[in-house]
């Protein structure tokens, strides 16, 4: 574990240095440190933020320096404020993910599946064949950035992995799903983007009025479902 | 009672001091870009310091206001009126039922803040009033004014009518606070940095030439960020890093070599090697940069960073007590 300034007022705790080879197993480590950290109330944190095999630790050094902290030293005691807490912790046990997954039901018609073709083509499947490898994995939320409520999501086929475009759409439309690289991910609002849409889901991934506001979080598992045009103009309603 | 945005300006948002608690599900921090300069124009109206205010950029905005109120604001150089006269950055000034203000032409930097009395009290979401353009929620209906827009204010406090009832015959205090708090755009700005964590990953020469040649802000910059033209720095072979969280302040190198500034409305993670750190006092100038500024960063160590911000703290402190009298 290591433990590095993100400016003035954050830090960073990288509890895993790889994340290509054991990406579950980082990720675990990092949701298990998150829920250490959030129950140690440590003075002065505002926030945490996970993502793959880091959690950003968000912080006023005026309220840590308040809490006893040398005014020159405010990352040196906070850091080791963590350190102990993690240290002392028996070991580092995941939340336990008995839930079942969370499916989303995505709509892979043409007129959503921009690039299906291409993805197809670079895997050298036919169109179904990938529509129906990509519903049959299932994936894990590594992270949630880029916009407010985009899932990250580990555990695309590797077949399936296709290069981000070379250059990015302006906009996409909202509740597109996407491949980019070895990850496979949803826009929730409208935002740029270079990844390889595929399809399009009905279900609001982000609505500000509801706490939480994101239908995923870091860790959740997720399966995706194939439906009809007509099932999703229902649902989209 | 209302405010009305006869005019709306370039891009005004309604903004507090941001949203906390959700970057775990993507939502950026947000808030005025420069938080100091909002909390001293909140101070100067006798509001809490985190009521919602006004972040105009360059200008262009006229406000009328249904009943009598307390304003002031602060940031870059700009020409803000009330009918013939002119109001002094940093003074609390009486604006009585009817008038109008405006404020134009940013002369230097091209931000202020506008702190009325009460605050704007559009609805509180994700536990703040303040504008989020990406996800389009907050503020007024999650974008930035519109010409006509109706703004609803909170209402004047027992302390802010104090002072309204002492300024009636003058209209505008005499005092204000101190210049660089209310002012803080600067012609040719040095920002300062401590190192990233990916400062040792970068060769000598790009490091010198980070801290030792200046950048040109480029136009394509906004709330989101600044970018920068000027000397191209070596990228980093290790371009793509595992995401990892970022805020403001925030310097990234990504593969064209160009620094990228992030500011309050950046994304909560990023993937590019991240340079340097703009430490948080310094974020009130880097919320000041426009087109062809031309800017420096010198490093200094985060020691340094934590005392400057704790001296700022207090001197804070000590200025809201200065304060009590003309509100009691």
């Amino acid at each position: 574990m290591e433990i590095v300034p993100l400016g003035d007022s954050a830090l960073i705790v990288r509890v895993r240095k790889n994340f290509d080879g054991a990406p579950d197993e980082a990720l675990n480590a990092v949701l298990a440190t998150r829920r250490l950290l959030e129950n140690a109330h440590l003075p002065g944190v505002i926030e945490l933020a996970p993502a793959y095999t880091t959690v950003g630790v968000f912080f006023d050094p005026v309220r840590v320096v308040a809490s006893g902290a040398k005014p020159d030293e405010v990352f040196e005691w906070l850091a080791e404020r963590i350190r102990e807490v993690i240290l002392n912790a028996n070991e580092l046990r995941a939340d336990r993910m008995e839930t079942s997954p969370i499916q989303i039901p995505v709509c892979y018609d043409a007129e959503f599946a921009l690039d299906l073709d291409e993805i197809a083509q670079h895997a050298g499947l036919g169109a179904q064949e990938v529509v129906d490898l990509y519903c049959a994995s299932e994936y894990r939320v590594h992270c949630i950035g880029f916009t407010p409520g985009f899932p990250f999501l580990g555990g695309l086929p590797s077949k399936l992995a296709t290069p981000r475009r070379s250059t990015p759409r302006k906009e996409i439309p909202v509740g597109s799903v996407a491949i980019g690289g070895a990850q496979t991910g949803i826009y929730p609002v409208q935002s740029p983007g270079g990844w390889n849409l595929i399809g399009r889901t009905p279900l609001r991934l982000f609505d500000p009025k509801k706490d939480p506001p994101a239908l995923l979080r870091a860790g959740d598992r997720v399966r995706f479902r194939a439906i009809s045009r007509d099932e999703f103009e229902r649902s989209a309603m | 009672m209302n405010a009305t945005a006869v005019r709306a300006g370039f891009s005004t948002t309604v903004q507090d001091l941001g949203r906390t608690g959700f970057r775990q599900f993507g939502v950026s921090l947000g808030g005025a870009l420069d938080a100091h300069a909002l909390r001293v124009a909140n101070l100067l109206v006798g509001n809490n310091e985190s009521a919602a205010g006004l972040e105009v950029t360059f200008g262009g905005l006229q406000l009328r206001f249904a009943d009598e109120r307390l304003m002031a604001w602060s940031g870059g150089e700009f020409d803000a009126r009330s009918g013939s006269t002119s109001l002094p950055v940093g003074h609390p000034v009486v604006i009585r039922e009817g008038d109008e203000m405006g404020i134009e032409r940013a002369k230097t930097g091209c931000r202020a803040w506008i702190a009325v009395s009460g605050g704007f009290d559009v609805p509180v979401v994700l536990g703040s009033r303040s504008t989020d353009l990406r996800g389009n929620f907050g503020g007024k209906e999650g974008r930035a004014l519109r010409h006509g827009d109706e703004l609803p204010l909170g209402k004047n406090s027992e302390r802010t009518r104090i002072l309204i009832d002492k300024l009636q015959r003058e209209r505008i205090a005499r005092w204000k606070p101190p210049h660089d708090w209310s002012s803080p755009a600067k012609r040719e700005p040095t920002l300062r940095v401590i190192r990233g964590s990916e400062w040792n990953r970068f060769d000598n020469v790009t490091v010198q030439r980070f801290t030792g040649d200046k950048f040109t802000v480029s136009p394509d910059s906004d709330r989101m960020g600044v970018r920068f033209e000027g000397p191209r720095l070596k990228a980093n072979e290790l371009v793509d890093l595992i995401s990892e969280a970022v805020g403001p302040g925030t310097i990234q190198i990504p593969p064209s070599g160009k620094p990228i500034l992030l500011l309050g409305d950046c994304q909560t993670v990023g993937g590019y090697p991240k340079i340097a750190h703009v430490i948080t006092v310094d974020l009130s100038i880097a919320a000041q940069l426009r087109a062809g500024d031309e800017v420096r960063f010198r490093e200094v160590t985060l020691a340094d960073a934590y005392q400057l911000l704790i001296n700022r703290e207090q001197n804070l402190e000590q200025f809201r007590r200065g304060l009590q009298p003309h509100f009691s």
